[in-house]
């Protein structure tokens, strides 16, 4: 006990002394870290000078990526990035931005971010010499990225929608299935240390296997209570927050990246620029998309899931079993989540909330297809994606989620059942 | 362990800030949940339009306090219309998605750099509270009994929060007694009877998320007086989520739950944050199961699996008639 106390004490007061160690801690500053694809990037000249043009300092990234500039007082600073200081095949995703003007208040240290990504081999995209068409170069890169987008949305959104369909809940805990799949697949990629590809594959498996047991030993259960459809949504919430929470408390706040293909160099195909991993990661949740819904189309179970969606008591008189449909559909819908997940995080980095934030994204794109239908999941699925990258075209890019949550209102305002729904689903 | 420290940290969670806040955002919901059978998922959207409204009246343009409450309220109310002009034909779930969706667009335009001039980015927005506690008649000194006191700021920001409360709570009470109040319960029980005997279904749904999210704004309003300063983050969904976990303990469509629930609910929470950070400091729990920052994490999963186990095994909550909840609306 006496020496928890020492060590718990000594701990605080390294905490202190980390807290303090900048004498002008109390002052304002700039600061940030720069970091590519979840790397720290060292060695890059950033130099601060004030709005009327006095230079304050310049200073050069450490080895974690960090860099600090204490200014005199509070107002308004020019930060500049010395590209030709990035090291070789990173540049900055938006090369127009390399001087960022930033508002210090008092008393505060700002955070200034500059967004970093592999560059092409050739080194840095080279504007065009004709801006119409840097413009369609834009829109091909854009509209790459947002299918991209889109098809892990669609991926999340199948399971969703297939759940929705044959049960009637509306899940908020699926976006967590997506964090557990990408967080699996670290465990097995950075703890155990076995390959991306085959920790991918553990992950799905995990994700199914998760999908079975909450139907299995949850979600059946409550149906068999004659749990309400509304108590069961907000015990979805509960479900999600009890299982964010966990992934904080296993995880930890930061976002990492997996070990593999992190930096790699980007390819040019026609237009479009972008890692290798991309166009892989692509091929994969498409060839995904297909089965599954070939599954959908072809096979028994997959005629007799869309039988239940349609008219779950219809389809007991007929002869399916229900209870046994559902369950596959919450094991393959768990697994292909997972799947969803793990590309996100390859996309993104993970972190304990990635499910959440992209679960609103998953809706749109269900509600747009038309809530319950499959293949309509699909489509409006892809239309977010795309409509999320290409706005970026006429909206900055913090705000493009706003615009694709903005077409689910209207959506509702006109179309209320999506593109492939019918009119009665609505009620 | 303090059990001292943590008693008096607790005593004063069930009358603090966060209670008054809570309390009025869940009497919001209770009024759109519980008697109205809405699904109103983003409240927190109705607090932070009422608090950004206010702050930057004042710290953005130099306008005077009372406009800004004035447009803080005039914003709810338009976005009650906006939200519920689309939805509130629709089905219930397509209303939840359609709020929370709206909700983020609202945090996404406060926080972003574009809008920082006017909303002050993700660090908010400061100095407007100065017209409100220029109103203050406590002189300067701590009240209340023994340890559980409060400075002169905090007891008029709590004075003034708990009349809120109370008139809310007063309000409501007449409205459900009135024959509007049984009209919206038996919208609650089943439109289309009321619709067959001739009522404005929609009308009376909307009345219910104007007077919800009127409610909910005024918790806003002290939300953001009482920590002088607004941040996006504030309203998150989250936000939300621990408000409906408010109703839902207390008894959804009872007068009194919100504020009982909004009570217990941060008793718990700060009790059983304030005892596991005690007990991972004096070493109690090792340092290998847990440290001083998973704390947070701990005291959000008991919140989900409470609500989990609430609506699994006590649907009504603590006061609430199991006849008279909203769950069954489809």
């Amino acid at each position: 006990m006496r020496r928890a106390v020492i060590a718990f004490t000594a701990f605080l007061g390294g905490l202190v002394f980390l807290l303090a160690s900048p004498a002008w801690a109390d002052g304002e500053a700039l600061k940030g870290t720069l970091q590519n694809q979840g790397q720290p990037v060292n060695g890059v000249k950033i130099s601060v000078v004030t709005e009327d043009g006095q230079p304050v300092k310049e200073v050069t990234t450490g080895a974690d990526g960090k860099w600090e500039v204490p200014v005199p007082k509070a107002g308004k600073y020019k930060v500049t990035l010395d590209q030709k200081t990035l090291p070789k095949g990173v540049a900055l995703k938006f090369a127009n931005r390399a001087t960022l003007d930033v508002q210090v208040y008092e008393e505060s240290q700002r955070n200034v971010l500059f967004a970093l990504v592999p560059a092409g081999a050739s080194g840095a995209p080279t504007p065009s010499s004709s801006s119409e068409s840097s413009f369609w170069d834009r829109v091909a890169q854009l509209t790459f990225e947002g299918f991209n987008l889109g098809l892990i949305i669609a991926l999340a959104a199948m399971g969703l929608s297939l759940v929705f369909g044959t049960t009637g809940l509306t899940n908020f805990a699926h976006g967590e299935l997506l964090t557990l799949g990408a967080m699996s697949a670290y465990f097995f990629n950075v703890v155990v240390g076995i390959p991306l590809i085959w920790a991918a594959v553990a992950a799905v498996v995990v994700g199914g296997a998760f999908g079975w047991l909450q139907d299995a030993f949850f979600w059946n259960k409550l149906r068999r209570r004659g749990s309400s459809l509304i108590a069961m949504m907000i015990i979805s919430i509960g479900l999600a927050l009890l299982m964010r929470y966990i992934f904080l408390f296993v995880f930890g706040g930061e976002s990492s990246a997996y070990l593999d293909y992190n930096a790699q160099p980007g390819i040019q195909v026609g237009p479009i620029s972008a890692a290798p991993k991309n166009f892989i990661a692509m091929g994969i949740e498409l060839v995904v998309l297909v089965i599954v819904g070939l599954a959908l189309l072809r096979t028994r179970v997959g005629k007799a899931a869309r039988a239940v969606a349609d008219n779950p008591a219809l389809a007991a008189s007929s002869g399916i079993n229900v209870e046994q449909v559902i369950r596959i559909i919450w094991t393959v819908g768990g697994a292909v989540a997972a799947l969803a997940g793990v590309m996100l995080g390859l996309a993104q980095n993970v972190n304990y909330q990635m499910g959440f934030q992209i679960l609103l994204l998953v809706f749109a794109g269900v509600t747009l297809g038309g809530l319950g239908t499959a293949f309509g999941a699909l489509v409006g699925s892809i239309v977010v994606g795309l409509f999320i990258q290409l706005s970026t075209l006429v909206v900055p890019t913090e705000l493009k989620t706003v615009g694709a949550l903005m077409v689910l209102i209207l959506v509702m305002l006109f179309r209320p059942q999506g593109i492939l729904g019918r009119r009665e689903r609505i009620g | 362990m303090d059990w001292y420290a943590i008693f008096v940290t607790t005593v004063k969670a069930s009358i603090g800030l966060e209670t008054v806040v809570y309390a009025l955002a869940a009497i919001g919901v209770n009024v759109q949940f519980g008697y109205a059978g809405l699904l109103n998922f983003g409240q927190a959207a109705f607090l932070g339009v009422a608090a950004y409204g206010m702050a930057v009246t004042v710290a953005t343009f130099h306008l005077p306090f009372w406009l800004g409450i004035a447009i803080g309220l005039v914003a709810t109310v338009i976005l009650a219309f906006l939200l519920g002009i689309p939805t509130l034909r629709l089905r219930a779930d397509y209303l939840a998605i359609v709020t929370i969706a709206a909700a983020e667009i609202v945090r996404l335009i406060f926080r972003s750099v574009k809008f920082s001039s006017v909303f002050g980015g993700s660090d908010g927005r400061q100095n407007f509270s100065g017209d409100f506690f220029a109103m203050n008649p406590y002189a300067p000194g701590t009240y209340g009994i023994g340890p559980i006191s409060f400075n002169e700021r905090v007891s008029w920001v709590l004075t003034v929060g708990w009349v809120l409360v109370a008139l809310s709570c007063a309000l409501v009470y007449l409205l459900m007694k009135s024959p509007w109040g049984r009209v919206l319960k038996a919208i609650r029980e089943d439109e289309d009877a009321v619709r067959s005997l001739g009522k404005n279904v929609f009308s009376y749904k909307m009345q219910a998320l104007v007077l919800g999210g009127v409610i909910g704004c005024l918790g806003g309003f002290v939300f953001a007086l009482g920590q002088a300063s607004v941040q996006p983050d504030l309203f998150s969904t989250e936000f939300t989520f621990y408000a409906y976990t408010i109703v839902i303990l207390g008894g959804a469509a009872r007068v009194f739950s919100p504020v009982v629930g909004a009570a217990i609910f941060w008793v718990l929470l700060v009790f059983v944050g304030n005892t596991l950070s005690e007990a991972v400091g004096a070493g109690v729990i090792p340092a290998s199961i847990m440290t001083v920052n998973q704390v947070g994490a701990v005291r959000f999963m008991l919140v989900g699996l409470g609500l989990m186990l609430l609506l699994i095994f006590r649907p009504q909550g603590i006061f609430g008639d199991k006849r008279e909840i909203a769950l069954d609306a489809r």
